[in-house]
């Protein structure tokens, strides 16, 4: 029963008044952002990063993984109520949730997806603290060789999500591995891409791409878009969902948790994978398929369950393998590194009080979710009711405060004014940013292990196939490539983008 | 006669052209090394270079499939926003957090749909109170009220 002895450590550890506190700021402040709308987990994540930098690693980490959890909570909210996802993850929430909300059942949406998130993120809690110790020790096996690999893989992986061509997610993906570049090489200590700006020579911080690419992209989309948008506020009656409400919503919970929890894990997984997954599925078996898209409740049960859990699990490649699975992740990376922690499988064996310490602290951050948003959703919805032109400026105003603080030089703002116009001319062209910011996090990474590779085997580019863990991440990429190539698959994975 | 078809993927191959060639051209001047021992210009080349060719498919397939136009740059929002993150960046350190706040929020404001003198102003001096509030006092960033020259 090593298991219970972990969570035992780590529940004593996330109980501390200072953790708890930390999980509960970390999961108000969330979703008081994530509530904003157009403002998603990855850009709310960026926006409150700098907060936490002062912070003890595990507050940090507490905080942040709080920050998420109340980020896609709310990204939900907004879903259901506006048809506003936040971000790509609650976009199909939005097809049978906003649905419910007009026909004056928003209360009950709201609540079956706060608590079928709540349900899978216990389970998915559970699972991670199941096998994340055997994939650590496998991990530990790992040589540069191997890293290299598994970084490639999951590169590739992630691009198989993004929207349209995957050749752009590609070349996208290898911008981003440039501008990880960027600063002092750890190897020879000099410094590229610099072109003699002082302040480059460390590098370009992960806050200031994120908010540039994610926050002020999105900023200037919303403006462009300017839709007339109607909140359904008056509609929120009655809270609580019906008997039967309760008997139709609970086997898609259990679906959802179940894809969301394993579909996480992949690299490139995650919230988005797991909840486009699991509205297809819902769709296929349900009894109710009939009523999907006209306010069904298990197309919010299903997909809200299967993102929470999916959120969960995808902590596993970063705290096991030091991968980041998806751009939240890239961030949580990010702030890893910011405390001084190497993301890795050694996280456990050397830390632990801070390993198992997040694990319990998600659960946690879960029920807290639960306990104070159900209540505290009238004020969301108030704050939902701000027109758009006066809350820009606000979140604009907190990006730039939060991108000064990071280092107190005016040029980490122009490079996020930077990377923000880079994002939306991105975007025009149907190439999508998330890749870039994987690919950011990883570029210095798949170098070094590239590098150290190549100095033990002699310059022998071989050895990348020799091992058979590495040669079977190689394999599996290319295979990932080769199928998504394939005419046949491609336009499924086209249509499941435009369905939603 | 070669035809654009897609002009979004047209532009695209021109953007990730540009940055290969750029990345490359410039990591070229750092020291190569060999496979065995990697110099920091070997990894980004290797990039820059890819990173072109990839550029190049997708150029040419936008010669030969049909695609969507690229729906116009809005120009006003993209100024405004960008203008404002620019005036707090430089604003701040010599006029202090109250003058970067107000000049912040009224340049972004000018981006959206519509701008109303009374409201931006309200909005304005709540954030600026808030932030001093928040930031300053609450999580003693070290940033400077007012401007220098007043004290």
């Amino acid at each position: 029963m090593e298991i219970l002895g972990n969570l035992g450590l780590g529940f004593g550890v996330a109980l501390s008044p200072f953790n708890l506190f930390m999980c509960l700021v970390g999961v108000l402040l969330g979703t008081l952002i994530g509530v904003l709308p157009g403002v998603g987990p990855t850009a709310t994540i960026a926006m409150l990063l700098p907060i936490t930098f002062t912070l003890s690693p595990l507050g940090a980490l507490i905080m942040l993984a709080g920050i998420y959890y109340g980020a896609q909570y709310g990204g939900s909210t907004t879903s259901i109520l506006l048809k506003l996802p936040g971000e790509a993850s609650s976009i199909v929430t939005c097809l049978d949730g906003y649905e419910m909300a007009r026909q004056g059942r928003a209360g009950p949406a709201l609540a079956t997806a706060a608590l079928g998130s709540f349900f899978a993120g216990c389970v998915a809690t559970l699972l991670l603290a199941m096998f994340a110790p055997a994939l650590s020790r496998l991990a530990l096996e790992f040589g540069p060789a191997e890293y290299f690999s598994l970084m490639v893989f999951g590169l590739i992986a992630a691009t198989v999500l993004a929207h349209g061509s995957l050749i752009k997610a590609i070349a996208m993906v290898v911008l981003g591995l440039l501008l990880g570049l960027v600063g002092t090489d750890r190897s020879s200590g000099m410094v590229r891409f610099g072109f003699n700006v002082f302040e480059l020579s460390d590098g370009v911080g992960v806050v200031t791409v994120a908010m540039g690419m994610f926050g002020i992209t999105e900023i200037i989309s919303s403006l462009e878009r300017q839709d007339e948008r109607r909140v359904l506020t008056d509609k929120v009656r009655h809270l609580w969902p019906t008997r039967e409400d309760v008997r139709r919503a609970w086997p898609s919970v259990l679906r959802g948790t179940a894809v969301g929890s394993v579909l996480g894990v992949l690299p490139g997984g995650g919230a988005l994978l797991a909840s486009f997954a699991s509205y297809t599925l819902e769709k296929k078996v349900s009894a109710y398929r009939h009523e999907f898209g006209r306010g069904a409740i298990e197309g919010v049960a299903g997909p809200e369950s299967a993102n929470n859990a999916g959120a969960q699990t995808s902590f596993v490649p970063l705290l096991t393998l030091g991968i980041p699975a998806n751009s939240v992740m890239a961030l949580m990376f990010g702030a890893m590194m910011i405390q001084g922690i190497v993301p890795g499988p050694q996280v456990m064996t050397e830390k632990p009080q801070l390993f198992w310490g997040l694990i319990a602290s998600m659960w946690i951050g879960n029920l807290m979710l639960v306990v104070l948003n159900l209540p505290l959703i009238g004020m969301w919805i108030k704050l939902l009711t701000v027109p758009y032109r006066l809350l820009y400026p606000a979140i604009l105003l907190f990006m730039c405060i939060g991108v000064y603080s990071v280092s107190n030089q005016p040029f980490d703002a122009l490079l996020m004014a930077f990377f923000g116009l880079l994002g939306y001319v991105c975007i025009k062209l149907d190439c999508e940013p998330a890749p870039a910011i994987l690919g950011f996090i990883l570029g210095p990474l798949v170098e070094e292990n590239l590098r150290r590779a190549m100095v033990i085997s002699r310059g022998d580019p071989t050895v990348l196939v020799q091992t058979p863990i590495s040669a079977g991440f190689l394999i599996a990429a290319a295979m990932l490539l080769v199928i998504i190539a394939l005419p046949n698959i491609r336009k499924k994975r086209e249509e499941a983008f435009v369905e939603s | 006669m070669m035809r654009i078809k897609s002009q979004r993927d047209f532009w695209a191959g021109v953007m990730f052209i540009a940055f290969g060639v750029f990345f490359a051209a410039v990591a070229t001047t750092y020291p190569m090394g060999t496979l065995r021992r990697m110099g920091p210009g070997y990894f980004p080349t290797a990039l820059g270079v890819l990173m072109a060719l990839l550029g190049v498919v997708v150029l040419t397939r936008s010669l030969a499939k049909d695609g969507p136009k690229v729906a116009p740059l809005f120009l006003r929002p993209t100024l405004f926003v960008l203008a404002a993150c620019l005036a707090f960046a430089y604003l701040l350190k010599p006029l202090g957090l109250v003058v970067a706040t107000v000049v912040t929020i009224i340049v972004s404001a000018f981006g959206g749909p519509e701008f109303r003198w009374k409201e931006v102003a309200i909005l304005a001096v709540m954030l600026a109170v808030g932030s001093v509030l928040a930031f300053v006092r609450a999580l003693s960033l070290p940033f400077p009220i007012w401007p220098a020259f007043i004290g």
